[in-house]
């Protein structure tokens, strides 16, 4: 069994967020299973319990994709198109949920690595709200915010600051 | 991907959360609530700001729902509100838990793709396999 690998999460530039993994395997495997449906139903899944009875698509550009994930009689919905595909090296595709609380339509850019053979995975997300245009997703923010976050948990659980508002 | 339990509702409001968090003065001014609430004077001296340009990133936080101001009509003290960081935070929990959760499934299927191509570490060699009987492609699914 590989050992278990760390997913990392990096800003880059003031609108993007970047997640990488690493894959011990060579990249035409990881390219077919991120764009065969029958492969994607066993594995993109989301964490809990979810069965993914829905997954369609027309990979070439401009095609469009359409992904349902269900779990105890809950519909979940994500529709896109695909900008460009070039196996098996890069996918550039639109998404959006069907309850659209990412405040519009996400650029997701999929790119495969290979060195020895193992895969470097990195996913690039921008985000279409009016966060991403404003610039808000800047280089360092996510550290800044969890650290604050952090400092702001350990103080509650101390009991020092009050949960409630004014 | 599947992200959970975030509707409509909040995505104006993690869209101002993450703008007013964007900026390394308003995470200062963030950090430095935590310790307790002061008045806008207070906590714009370690800043070496003006009063006003403090209020601005004040009113941006207060926006975001980040920061509350007291009703004392003297000092008006500031404090830190915990809801939209903890929902941001969550929402950013969520996706890399979703995210992670997804790709150790994809090892999984990887291994067994693996194998099934003859591609794992340990696949069998060929040394049983008659001779004269060239390795039938797979046909691939």
């Amino acid at each position: 069994m590989p050992s278990p690998r760390t997913l990392t999460v990096e800003t880059i530039g003031d609108r993007d967020l970047r997640f990488t993994r690493e894959f011990d395997a060579p990249r035409a495997l990881v390219f077919e299973a991120l764009t065969t449906p029958a492969l994607l139903q066993r594995w993109m899944l989301g964490p809990g319990g979810w069965t993914m009875p829905v997954c369609e698509m027309e990979l070439k550009p401009g095609g469009t994709f359409r992904y349902v994930w269900r779990k105890g009689g809950k519909d979940m919905g994500m529709s896109g198109t695909f900008r460009e595909i070039v196996p098996p090296e890069r996918i550039v595709h639109t998404e959006i949920f069907d309850e659209d609380w990412t405040g519009g339509e996400t650029l997701v850019t999929t790119t495969l690595h290979e060195e020895k053979g193992r895969t470097t995975l990195s996913l690039t997300v921008r985000y279409g709200s009016t966060a991403a245009r404003e610039g808000a997703l800047k280089t360092g923010m996510v550290d800044g915010m969890s650290d604050t976050y952090d400092r702001l948990a350990d103080m509650m659980a101390r009991g020092e600051i009050a949960r409630a508002g004014a | 991907m599947e992200i959970s339990g975030y509707g409509q509702r909040a995505a104006g409001r993690l869209d101002a959360t993450f703008a007013a968090l964007a900026d390394p003065t308003r995470r200062a001014i963030l950090a430095r609530l935590v310790r307790g609430e002061v008045s806008v004077t207070e906590l714009a001296a370690p800043f070496e700001m003006s009063q006003p340009a403090i209020s601005k990133h004040l009113k941006v936080l207060e926006r975001a729902g980040l920061v509350a101001r007291g009703r004392d009509a003297q000092r008006r003290p500031v404090r830190a509100q915990v809801g939209p960081l903890t929902e941001a935070s969550a929402w950013l929990d969520g996706y890399r838990r979703t995210l992670e959760a997804n790709f150790a499934r994809l090892d999984t299927l990887l291994e067994s793709l693996k194998t099934a191509r003859g591609l794992a570490p340990r696949a069998p060699s060929q040394r049983g396999r008659p001779p004269g009987r060239p390795r039938r492609p797979r046909k691939d699914t």
